[in-house]
């Protein structure tokens, strides 16, 4: 068994957050890694569904009405019967750090056998810096056994905070469903044994299955749209939330990691409900990612709040004529930024970080 | 792997620092033996190279440097003598590979074949313009991840990839100095790309690229005034690197990191890191202006070959660098003069744009 560090590290200041529909047996293999934290589970669909959650865990849970009474109108930015539903748990969390999981992945092992705790490899990661402004060969400079290579620079070698760190999946891949129709039987089987910091101005696919991030720095940004019931598009909700994160961590110098941990990923979705859920999502994203490569913030966006306001803005300026549904989304992104201020209103303001870079997110890439 | 490539395309290009090549092709000897070898001879060594039978190999001394290069601004010397290896070759792929370094083992205890997984690399595209989180998605039990758009999904083409270092790793004085018994243990099972404008330092140790698109951006001009032969007494290739980058997001080229790992460390011990670092300190002080310059560079639409941007950025090193140090002008010089050389060495390696 991977060791549980006799004083869990951040035990009173992170908050593991949960969406659900079915049951929570899947805490049962995680107990003695996350019965020390407190848990906000979000539950999706039937509000009048018991969820039973296993014996010793300290935990909130929130069911549509919930969401309901808690947020009033507001609550129609949450989304309803997709597990997106889940940011309305980083909203009402009042934590420093969130890491969240899905009810369908298990503890993973390593090649050695070991079990893997990826909580702590999570913790690891946010309370180490990212070195985005320039990549490192050897991967995370600060782990045990390795460094910055030559040639790279001394005065970017305090590197940037850490927002965010997204982990993988071993077993079932995280793949769209075109991919999954094509390839049915392929699994994940490759052990990664690394940490890297995504370079900036990089986008890349931000999957929530197995992700922690520090709230204080970007919780605003982690707004996971509208999808779901009476929405034309699912299974994006953690793509345009990653999109719109990186946008504005690139903005105001703060890293973004991947890799290590993995997690095992059980269950394989149905591709046929995946194509359906996704397939409006597939032409859109040909327009977002020009879109995200191309925004810029400028420099009085010194917020996370101020910053994905100005986003909102410029998504119903530039994607309301790709579909009206992007009109709506940009008015959800409003609707979350009033509720998170209104519920989290020490951190309106607090979230300052330094004067955002010189150098914007650089020249639209030029897909091929 | 290595059933699938062609060893007719391939060069395998050695800088000898040390004239016993002895212990080193004979650990290669599993893997090299199909290659065709170009050998070069430091200019400053005096004794004469031992060098193994068996293998098909030309070896390439100051007098031939001289011979083809003539008067030139560019200093063949040390780590530097493998450019004129990738000048006078007429393949497509270029791996180089320093003689202080063997084949390593991968996790499962088999000998990575550095060459075919180099080549695999460069016979694969690249994917620069979105970050792939399960990296390499041509790799075998791997793909693209949900949300990655289905556009960039051809990928382009990669002519670069940049290896790593089991036991001693590429590290530069002062962190060889502070951490003298490190050794890199961790075998990350990964190739990939490095995204288009992200900077990078590319290591001369364990590189290859296709010659026949990027060769004239690999060129030996950064000369630290007290280069020495230790790796960590030079720059030239960190400096060609980012250079090299740099030609690659323009021209919508990619370049990868990660897998080949070659064993490092046969005749280097730790060295006299702290020796080195009255060396070195130059070169770190000069990575300092350097990185502000890269960020800032950007190529006219007009530059479509390896060699128009080598001449472009030659300019603007000039112009912007070189004001703050003579290094820079010298550079300058040396990739103009290098550009020169390649068109007249090997014509037929233009591309035709």
């Amino acid at each position: 068994m991977a060791s549980v560090p006799s004083t869990p590290l951040l035990k009173d200041e992170l908050d593991i957050v949960i969406p659900t529909i079915r049951n929570l047996d899947f805490l049962e293999m995680w107990r003695p890694y996350f019965q020390p934290y407190h848990l906000i589970i979000v539950q999706d669909g039937d509000p009048s569904r018991t969820i039973k959650v296993p014996e010793g865990f300290d935990y909130e849970l929130y069911n549509r009405n919930d969401i309901n009474r808690i947020l009033g109108p507001k609550a129609s930015c949450i989304s309803f019967k997709d597990s997106a539903c889940r940011c309305f748990g980083y909203m009402v969390s009042k934590k420093k750090y969130i890491f969240t999981i899905d009810d369908d992945c298990f503890v993973a092992k390593d090649p050695s056998g070991k079990e893997i705790n990826a909580l702590a490899q999570h913790i690891k990661n946010l309370l180490c810096p990212s070195t985005p402004f320039f990549f490192n060969t050897l991967y995370d400079p600060y782990r045990e056994g390795a460094d910055f290579v030559r040639g790279y620079p001394f005065s970017l070698r305090e590197g940037a905070p850490t927002a965010v760190s997204h982990g993988l999946w071993l077993n079932i891949p995280d793949y769209d469903a075109p991919t999954q129709l094509v390839k049915p039987l392929e699994r994940n089987t490759r052990f990664v044994d690394a940490v890297l910091t995504i370079p900036k101005g990089t986008l890349f696919p931000m999957c929530g299955m197995n992700l922690a991030f520090d709230r204080e720095l970007i919780g605003p940004a982690m707004y996971f749209g509208l999808m779901g019931d009476g929405q034309p598009i699912g299974r994006y909700d953690d793509m345009w939330a990653g999109w719109c994160t990186k946008v504005i961590c690139d903005h105001l110098g703060l890293g973004v990691k991947t890799g290590l941990p993995y997690i095992w990923h059980s269950k394989a979705s149905n591709p046929f409900v995946n194509l359906k859920k996704e397939y409006n999502g597939i032409f859109w994203q040909e327009e977002l990612i020009p879109f995200f490569q191309s925004a810029t913030l400028t420099k009085d966006c010194t917020t996370v709040q101020k910053c994905y306001i100005e986003l909102s803005k410029q998504v119903k300026a530039k994607l309301g004529k790709v579909d009206p549904y992007f009109n709506k989304l940009a008015d959800a992104m409003v609707t979350w930024i009033e509720a998170w201020d209104e519920l989290n209103p020490a951190s309106s303001s607090s979230t300052t970080t330094p004067a955002p870079a010189e150098v914007p997110n650089g020249p639209p890439a030029k897909g091929k | 792997m290595s059933l699938d490539i062609d060893g007719s395309e391939v060069d395998v290009v050695i800088a000898a620092l040390h004239p016993n090549l002895t212990t080193f092709l004979e650990e290669w000897r599993p893997i090299l033996s199909r290659y065709h070898l170009i050998i070069l001879k430091d200019p400053d060594m005096k004794e004469e190279l031992q060098i193994p039978s068996g293998f098909d190999h030309q070896v390439y001394t100051k007098v031939d440097m001289e011979k083809v290069a003539g008067q030139t601004s560019i200093n063949f010397s040390g780590h530097s003598s493998r450019y004129f290896g990738y000048l006078i070759s007429c393949k497509k792929y270029i791996i180089s590979i320093d003689d202080d370094c063997l084949p390593a083992r991968d996790d499962q205890g088999f000998l990575v074949d550095a060459v075919a997984q180099h080549v695999t690399n460069l016979s694969t595209p690249a994917t620069p313009f979105f970050f792939n989180t399960l990296y390499d998605p041509y790799r075998k039990g791997a793909d693209f991840v949900r949300g990655y758009p289905f556009s960039l999904r051809n990928g382009v083409e990669c002519v670069m990839s940049c290896g790593l270092w089991l036991n001693i790793a590429d590290y530069d004085a002062p962190t060889q100095a502070v951490k003298p018994d490190e050794r890199n243990l961790r075998y990350v099972d990964a190739v990939l790309t490095v995204p288009v404008r992200s900077m990078m330092p590319v290591s001369g140790i364990n590189v290859a690229f296709r010659r026949d698109i990027v060769g004239p951006a690999f060129f030996p001009a950064l000369r630290l005034a007290g280069e020495g032969k230790c790796r960590w007494e030079t720059m030239e290739d960190i400096w060609c690197g980012m250079c090299a980058k740099l030609v690659c997001d323009h021209l919508g080229l990619g370049v990868k990191s990660g897998l080949p790992y070659v064993w490092r460390g046969h005749g280097v011990d730790g060295g006299d890191a702290l020796e080195s670092l009255k060396k070195e300190w130059e070169g770190v002080k000069l990575m300092e202006h350097v990185v502000p310059f890269f960020q800032s560079v950007r190529l006219p639409r007009t530059a479509v070959t390896a060699e128009d941007c080598v001449i472009k950025i030659a300019g603007m090193v000039r112009e912007q660098l070189g004001p703050l140090d003579l290094v820079f002008k010298h550079a300058a010089d040396a990739m103009e003069a290098w550009v020169k050389l390649w068109k007249a060495a090997a014509p037929q390696s233009q591309i035709n744009s």
